[in-house]
């Protein structure tokens, strides 16, 4: 499937990150079903069914056995893969956390989608804050090339002997899993170049017994969150460096934080996902009128890229975290109220204003943008100490 | 003359995968279980295993029990796990990333996590046919939490969570037969046992181990703190749990079933009650319906049984 003549080709998002879970030679995919990740699954299935992919696919019967048999086999040393979204993450919740505590490299691709009640199936980010604190190293794509280029990115971080972490790839679900774009595959020796096979330090085998996922009584317990924080954080520079020599293979470069026109922009815009996509579009339209806006966006999530993103806003008199996610009773959405405690300790910091908006797939167009910047300033102005607002709700 | 049964055990093969030192109770009939099913196992085995008296007894960082590799991830998933690391390992040698070997892959849980909070992910792992062996330690009670009622625990007992009262009897739902839902997910092999038969334990997990696909032990591991008596009678209420009928011994190979040990006139049920803290508020009437039950449930499965003469 890979082109080696690099030609872009339309093809649904979930298609081609399927594709490029693929071309990893993945020993092991083990999913349930769960809209809108089922077309991810549906054509690894496919793909081992026809003999394309060389693998086992283990269709369980439920999200909570798919992560444990991830767990399994990641444990037996094989390249394991899973997807799901929503219910089902809230589903795997506890054993996301186990795998990561266990230090086992397993790649998730989460279609991004409400959580119940009332029931939704569209897209907003309150399944993946709900496992915000797992241990995983955790990434929001913007497009389908995004995406695709990042599956070889995740297997990478995720099983480099000084990272040892799961890796969970964050996707809008249907914003990008069911649209097509044009998207470059790689060809099948760029992937071998950049993704060296997986040669796991510790594995469950009978030539080398080991104690995996033991007891941990109060005199240790504390050792091993403190070495798993660490170790967590100092896979910063493993992830950097994955980004480089994905430039130099493929010609795209990535950041933890990217910016756009926001070295002298006054006002910064920050999201997180495919609306960055959009807010890029607003930033033009508002440059136009003279606005002094820009764009932050924030691609890793866990570690959080404190440095980085301190960096890219601190010329900014004012930031605009536009949240996907409700935090009920609390300080603001979990973006907002992540970077409000990043930038407090500083002396020179920006207003942050704060907008949940994007709930279940509310459409948010170039035009909301532009209204959440004209809201910000007039509470700027007015001095309104709000937490959060959220934005575009029926009256 | 000499009984020469009692020398049996020596046979076993000598090897501990399962060491001595871990912190299981004085006189605890599962930690027995776990080690027979070891020796059974063999060295070319990896376990997972689920969260309860068997993992926290075994693995308390630094330390470890486990000679052989061990995974426990949580509580309701051992089946779930165990089935990743056969496919895992499928995957890794016809791939030729690891040389071809037969290793057993177990999954391992007590009967809270077999039968209550396991029994999805064990029977989704059955299902599928992976090439494993589950074995339940079932003491009939969430006993390393501290003796709370599981619907393995018998009727009639008294638990902390189906405690005998003024006007409650203790547990008041019958044993759910876990064995029989094994069976009708149509696997090869689906045996009961008990560490009380060290031998029979033996062999039925090697016959477990031997069959290509899933095979099912249920071992019945008495549990001398949950079941309010002597450490020392843990072998001797395992051997009248089956004489009396309450925890018959059988196989189910490829549908076929067959009575280990029959017994055309069980002993009473008041043998195997007498002396067991967790029976002593029972009632002559509630026995009697007990006996009653026991008895029906024998016959019943008696007459399944090919081996015994009707």
């Amino acid at each position: 499937m890979a082109d080696p003549a690099r030609k872009k080709i339309g093809v649904e998002v979930s298609i081609a990150v399927s594709e490029a879970v693929k071309q990893c030679d993945v020993d092991v995919v083990s999913a349930y079903p769960i809209t809108p990740q089922t077309h991810i699954v549906e054509h690894l299935a496919e793909l081992v069914a026809q003999g394309e992919l060389d693998a086992e696919f283990v269709p369980v019967e439920s999200e909570h056995s798919a992560m444990s048999v991830c767990a399994g086999s990641s444990a037996a040393g094989a390249r394991t893969f899973t997807s799901t979204a929503s219910q089902g993450l809230a589903l795997m919740a506890e054993i996301v956390y186990c795998v990561a505590s266990m230090r086992l490299p397993i790649v998730m691709v989460v279609a991004n989608r409400s959580l119940n009640s009332p029931l939704s199936i569209w897209n907003d980010h309150s399944d993946a804050m709900m496992v915000r604190d797992s241990g995983w190293v955790q990434i929001f794509v913007e497009n389908g090339q995004e995406s695709y280029d990042h599956i070889f990115w995740c297997f990478r971080v995720a099983e480099d002997e000084k990272a040892l972490h799961p890796v969970m790839l964050n996707m809008d679900g249907f914003m990008l899993t069911h649209t097509i774009e044009p998207i470059e595959y790689w060809a099948d020796e760029m992937v071998k170049k950049y993704l060296p096979p997986f040669q796991p330090k510790f594995r469950l085998h009978p030539e080398h017994p080991l104690t995996m996922g033991a007891f941990g009584p109060p005199e240790i317990f504390t050792e091993c969150k403190k070495a798993q924080d660490e170790a967590l954080i100092a896979t910063m520079p493993v992830i950097e460096r994955a980004w480089e020599e994905l430039e130099k293979i493929c010609g795209r470069k990535y950041s933890a934080v990217e910016t756009y026109r926001a070295e002298d922009a006054k006002t910064l815009l920050l999201t997180m996902g495919s609306f960055s996509e959009t807010a890029r579009v607003a930033i033009d339209e508002m440059r136009e009128t003279g606005e002094e806006v820009g764009l932050v966006s924030l691609r890793l999530w866990r570690p959080f890229p404190f440095a980085k993103f301190r960096d890219a806003v601190k010329n900014a008199e004012s930031l605009i975290v536009i949240d996907r996610a409700v935090v009920f009773g609390g300080p603001g959405g979990p973006v907002a109220s992540e970077v409000r405690s990043a930038l407090y300790s500083g002396k020179k910091r920006p207003r942050i204003v704060n907008f949940i908006a994007g709930l279940a797939s509310r459409d948010v167009q170039p035009d909301d943008f532009y209204q959440m910047v004209e809201r910000a300033k007039k509470k700027i102005k007015d001095g309104t100490e709000d937490e959060y607002e959220i934005y575009g709700v029926r009256e | 003359m000499i009984d020469l049964d009692v020398y049996a055990p020596l046979l076993l093969p000598k090897e501990e995968l399962f060491t001595s030192g871990h912190r299981a109770c004085q006189g605890c009939a599962e930690a027995l279980a776990v080690r027979i099913v070891c020796k059974a196992l063999g060295r070319n085995s990896i376990v997972a295993m689920a969260t309860g008296c068997m993992e926290i007894v075994s693995s308390p960082l630094p330390t470890t029990a486990w000679q052989i590799p061990w995974i426990h991830v949580a509580f309701e998933n051992a089946a779930a796990v165990a089935s990743g690391v056969e496919v895992g390992l499928k995957a890794l040698m016809r791939k030729g990333r690891l040389p071809h070997k037969k290793i057993n892959i177990a999954g391992m849980a007590g009967d809270g996590g077999t039968a209550d909070i396991g029994l999805q992910a064990l029977s989704g792992a059955m299902e599928r046919g992976h090439n494993m062996i589950f074995v339940c330690y079932d003491n009939e009670a969430y006993m390393n939490t501290g003796i709370q009622r599981s619907s393995a625990t018998p009727f009639g007992a008294s638990t902390t969570t189906s405690p005998a009262g003024r006007v409650k009897a203790g547990q008041e739902t019958w044993k759910k037969n876990m064995p029989e839902i094994m069976a009708a997910h149509g696997i090869p092999y689906v045996a009961t046992a008990c560490s009380a038969y060290p031998i029979d334990l033996y062999e039925k997990v090697k016959r477990a181990a031997a069959v290509k696909g899933p095979a099912y032990v249920h071992c019945l591991s008495v549990c001398p703190t949950g079941w309010r008596i002597p450490s020392g009678d843990a072998i001797r209420y395992g051997r009248l749990a089956v004489e009396t009928g309450a925890f018959p011994l059988y196989e189910v190979i490829d549908g076929k079933y067959q009575l280990t040990f029959d017994f055309p006139k069980l002993k009473p049920i008041t043998d195997y009650f007498k002396g067991q803290g967790r029976f002593r508020h029972l009632t002559p009437e509630a026995v009697g319906r007990i006996q009653e039950r026991i008895k029906g449930d024998y016959d019943k499965l008696r007459a399944k049984c090919e081996n015994v003469k009707k």
